[in-house]
């Protein structure tokens, strides 16, 4: 440590200042750099910044009391700039902690692999439900939901089903046990389609209606890579004064590139459903190959999605039995309904609709 | 079903477009073609058709033609099957229709002296061997054939009897008790009175409708025929069908409704068709008609159709002139119907309908045919205009906020089957003998609705470990269901399920089985978003049959929040883990969530944080094992001390050296006052009225 004194200061001249303060810059510099933990740094503080001994100090007591007046300003200035690349030198010294050697001792192996907590995964089938949902909450409908044990009033005859109709037999239905005796519209089962939502919130409000409506349904399907008897819908109503078949393709045509980009295209063409009159099954054009061909689309370009129409007057009939504002001479609307497991398929490139109830830790965790 | 473009170029040969063309154009009119196979040159194509079921009159080439041509704008000859002139008889065949609520028409024609053989090529219009060779339709007879070739040709079932076997004339009657025939499959069926069968003065020939008798039916040696060609109502034969569990080409037709005007037409492709081999006809053709039938099927009124109405439906077309009068006549009178202008007006019709579309009954009818020939993608895309406000599920963001919780702690969400096995359900239903049974199951595992979500998480869990995914962390929000078979209840529901180790393990750390409290401490986090004055958790004796069966007696609680019971949960009963052959402790619970829901969320309020040094102390306890920590707890929170913010078990041992009967709490104590720092004396006095509480919950000061 240093323990020369200061010199007198003879010249008080800015050449002979500035070389008197290089000179104890440069021995602030050189003490600094040889300091090594905080001991030393304590001592280098007290030897240069020290209110009685320090080297600063004695600097001031005796160089600027000797100074004449005119000298004194820029003396000033230079033991101000002395000071702060002392107190620089110190900061550094203290920032600079334990030594090299001391750290390396404390070395981890920075390439295991992180600690990572389990992060839970929504469901593939929620998640594409809720994606759907709030691309129609978008457009101004509400969220509607509806028992999963119907009766066969609202899950058939109020969807102009009529009893003994061949229509019936493409939705094989699950029924719960014990109905023979019971007159056929009591008749519990489990629905085969979110359409009867339709008819209880008609029931429960007048027109204007726009609603969509989530749900699982069921049928008494074989399972297969494709076809499960647990699956999911979104069904959509919307009854008004002046809802046209255009206004079905363009709220249509808006959801789907909504959901799949807007690069997509739609199209109708007829289809036939007992509720809705015009009906229609609605394309996409095909998401992996943008329509040119390939083997999800088995080569047409185009991947049916979801079914649709203009809700029946016949519908519209068993409505106005509880909401005579249901009047199909005033007002008209549309419903539409997409099969929620397709859709995620199609997303997520699953290829079992099984996967979706299997639980599989494995397949779940890929939806994180 | 498939068509040949064969044949269809054959009823229309100046068909602009080529196979591919034509089955694109047909698609978009609803004519679905799912598949176009090539034939080979000079072949055609063959369709694959998947056309929907109120469309039966286009199932056959001659209504798909009739498609075509509305599409395209051509005229469509009619059928033509000239018949040669008939021999005279004096003994007209008899038929009589007994049961005409069920049988509209019954046509029959005699021929004799015909020859059966194998088919041909008979004349131009009836190549039924090539027709048959490229559609794979199998050849039986000539006179078998020519009722399938009808059936392809133009949609109507007909049938050919061995004239010889039938006794006297036709009935078309019910079938009466006791009565048996044998059917053209060999099945010897018992009659119920509800059948609609057509027999002769003397038995049952054939179930009407749906399938040929045995014992009439035409073998080489037949040389006299009888051709049926009839209507039969359609729930008549969806229920004789039914009830013998038959579905024929004939059945489909007739449930789904047959032209009732193509009785004559078809049996002249049939007769004209046998014929060509050889014999004659004798006598006119017999046709017999219930005018009730005919009323509702070729005699129907026309209807009111308003060009207004179907703008008012319709819509914007991408085209500006749109869907104009000259449209909808051209449209209408292609698929066959007929327009007379209503009181003078150019835009309003009174339609009368096509005998073969039973489908078109009113003016929304009338509409849909408009727009499906005029093709769907004519439409604009228009947007209608924003209705009322849009309203959420009430418990929206409630089962959001359950969700997430649960995400966050690491749980991956699940859905499983609504159904479980009886036994399953009696395992874990909260509700005993409210169980709901399926009538028609898929299966015995699945015959009732789940009462519970805990059969289907157990599944899941058991179904990852069996997989050799031994770290399991799944919950599932479904719907459960009690009740009867008169009146089912639906309820939202909450379950979760825990295997394996803990996630944070990692190769610096020891893995951790997951326990209890690691599932307790989930519940709390899901409980602690809602706002409830209480939430307390206990369990009962093993022997109160209060416990739910399903649960380890001594590792599980029932949890309440504000004195209601909200779930359970802990760990899976060990007889349960053997029947399912899990080694490893599961952890399983649920949660009622329809109560949950019922709890406001909890709002988040700001408090001040003191800015004064917050003290600790810790106190190292010895218990009797008897004593819970919830007494040491609420010893402390009775003292009610403001200053007393935080207390905690840091540590909880089971040391040998205390014996059997105690065991040690470490227990840490926070003071922290919001306006001062906490002078000695003080927090003498509270380490004073800590250690009195905790005395007299049981507990004692280590030395």
């Amino acid at each position: 440590m240093m323990t020369d004194t200061i010199p007198n200061l003879t010249a008080f001249d800015e050449a002979a200042l500035d070389q008197a303060f290089a000179a104890l810059a440069r021995q602030a510099q050189d003490a600094a750099a040889a300091l090594n933990g905080e001991a030393d740094a304590e001592a280098f503080r007290l030897d240069w910044l020290g209110r009685k001994q320090g080297r600063l100090n004695d600097v001031s007591g005796r160089w600027l009391k000797a100074a004449p007046p005119e000298a004194k300003k820029a003396l000033g200035l230079r033991f101000n700039a002395l000071k702060a690349e002392v107190e620089r030198l110190l900061d550094a010294a203290l920032g600079a902690g334990p030594s090299d050697a001391a750290l390396a001792a404390e070395a981890i192996d920075i390439t295991l692999p992180g600690t990572r907590r389990l992060t839970g995964a929504e469901h593939p089938i929620t998640r594409t439900l809720n994606e759907i949902v709030s691309v129609f909450a978008a457009l101004g409908y509400s969220v509607g939901v509806g028992p999963e044990v119907e009766t066969d009033y609202y899950n058939f005859e109020s969807m102009n089903f009529p009893p003994g109709h061949p229509a019936r037999d493409t939705q094989d239905t699950l029924v719960v046990a014990a109905q023979d005796r019971r007159p056929l519209r009591d008749r519990l089962l489990l629905r085969t389609h979110t359409s009867p939502v339709q008819m209880r919130t008609m029931e429960m409000q007048p027109p204007p209606v726009r609603i969509v409506i989530p749900g699982k349904v069921h049928r008494n399907d074989a399972q297969d890579a494709t076809h499960s008897p647990i699956f999911h819908q979104v069904e959509g109503l919307c009854v008004d004064t002046n809802i046209t078949f255009s206004d079905l393709k363009g709220t249509l045509d808006h959801a789907m590139k909504a959901l799949f980009g807007s690069a997509v295209k739609t199209r109708f063409f007829p289809s036939f459903f007992p509720f809705t009159e015009p009906s229609a099954d609605v394309q996409i054009s095909c998401i992996f190959c943008g329509g040119k061909g390939c083997r999800k689309c088995k080569n047409s370009g185009w991947i049916e999605l979801l079914g649709c129409g203009m809700v029946d007057p016949a519908v519209f009939a068993f409505a106005a039995e509880k909401q005579p504002a249901y009047d199909p001479k005033k007002i008209s609307g549309f419903a539409f309904g997409m099969g929620v497991e397709r859709i995620a398929m199609m997303k997520y490139g699953i290829s079992e609709i099984g996967s979706f109830y299997a639980g599989d830790m494995r397949f779940l965790g890929q939806f994180v | 079903m498939n068509i040949l473009t064969k044949w269809l170029r054959a009823y229309l040969p100046e068909l602009p477009a080529d196979d591919a063309q034509l089955a694109e154009d047909l698609t978009l009119r609803g004519i679905a073609v799912e598949g176009v196979y090539d034939l080979g040159p000079g072949n055609g194509s063959l369709y694959e058709m998947d056309i929907t079921t109120n469309r039966v009159d286009a199932m056959n080439h001659y209504g798909v033609a009739r498609e075509a041509a509305a599409i395209y704008g051509l005229a469509l000859p009619p059928l033509a099957f000239p018949l040669p002139e008939p021999r005279a008889t004096t003994s007209p065949f008899s038929v009589r229709i007994e049961a005409d609520d069920a049988c509209g028409r019954f046509t029959a024609r005699v021929l004799r002296g015909v020859r059966i053989s194998d088919s041909r090529d008979w004349f131009s219009g009836a190549e039924v061997s090539t027709y048959f060779a490229l559609l794979e339709q199998k050849c039986i007879s000539s006179a078998v054939d020519a009722t399938n070739f009808a059936w392809l040709a133009m949609g109507q079932p007909t049938h050919a009897f061995d004239l010889d076997k039938i006794e006297g004339g036709i009935v078309v009657r019910r079938a009466l008790k006791g009565e048996k025939l044998k059917t053209l499959d060999g099945v010897e069926r018992s009659l119920d009175p509800e059948d609609l069968v057509v027999a002769d003065h003397a038995k049952a020939l054939a179930l009407a409708g749906v399938m040929g008798g045995w014992d009439t039916m035409i073998t080489p040696a037949t040389t006299n025929v009888l051709v049926e060609a009839a209507w039969f109502d359609p729930m008549a034969v969806r229920r004789t069908a039914r009830r013998h569990g038959l579905h024929t080409d004939a059945s489909h037709r007739f449930e789904r409704g047959a032209d009732f005007n193509a009785a004559p037409l078809a049996s002249a492709i049939v007769s004209s068709i046998i014929l060509a081999n050889g014999g004659h006809i004798e006598g006119d053709l017999v046709d017999v008609q219930a005018a009730s039938a005919h009323a509702r099927t070729a005699g129907r009124q026309p209807i009111a159709l308003a060009l207004s109405e179907v703008h008012r439906l319709l819509g914007a077309t991408v085209d500006k002139e749109g869907i104009t009068a000259a449209t909808v006549e051209h449209v209408l009178t292609a698929l066959g119907c007929g327009l007379a202008p209503q009181q003078g007006s150019a835009s309003a019709w009174l339609v009368t309908l096509p005998s073969w579309r039973l489908d078109i009954e009113r003016e929304i009818d009338l509409i849909e045919e408009v727009a499906r020939v005029y093709g769907y993608n004519g439409f604009r895309n228009t947007l209608p205009s924003f209705g009322e406000g849009v309203r959420a599920l009430p418990w929206a963001e409630s089962e959001s906020v359950v969700r997430r919780t649960l995400l966050a702690a690491g749980f991956h969400e699940a859905i499983a089957s609504t159904f479980c096995s009886t036994a399953e359900a009696a395992l874990t239903a909260p509700q005993p003998g409210q169980i709901v049974p399926l009538g028609n199951p898929l299966s015995e595992e699945a015959g009732v609705l789940r009462p519970s979500l805990v059969p289907g998480m157990l599944a899941m869990i058991a179904g990852n470990l069996h997989r050799d995914v031994s770290d399991v962390r799944l919950f599932e929000l479904g719907t459960v269901f009690s009740g009867s078979t008169e009146k089912v209840e639906e309820r939202p529901a909450l379950a979760f399920g825990a295997a394996g180790s803990l996630p944070e393990q990692g190769p610096l750390h020891a893995p951790r089985l997951i326990e209890f409290h690691d599932i307790k401490g989930v519940v709390e986090q899901v409980l602690a978003r809602f706002q409830m004055r209480s939430v307390y958790f206990d369990r009962f004796p093993a022997d109160s049959g209060l416990m739910p069966a399903w649960l380890h007696p001594y590792r599980a609680a029932r949890v309440a929040a504000d004195g209601l019971t909200v779930g359970w949960f802990g760990q899976l009963h060990p007889a349960e883990a053997a029947a399912r052959k899990l080694k490893d402790p599961v952890l399983v619970g649920e949660i009622y969530v329809d109560r949950l829901y019922k709890f406001a969320q909890r709002k988040p309020a700001a408090r001040e944080i003191s800015r004064f040094q917050p003290v600790r102390r810790d106190f190292s306890l010895i218990l009797d094992k008897t004593i819970a920590w919830e007494k040491i707890d609420q010893a402390l929170a009775g003292l009610r001390i403001p200053e007393l913010v935080d207390w905690r078990v840091r540590e909880v041992f089971h040391d040998a050296k205390l014996g059997d009967r105690d065991y040690s709490l470490l227990m840490g104590t926070t003071f922290q006052a919001p306006d001062r720092t906490l002078r000695e004396e003080e927090l003498r006095s509270f380490q004073e009225q800590v250690v009195e509480a905790v005395g007299k919950a049981g507990a004692r000061l280590r030395s």
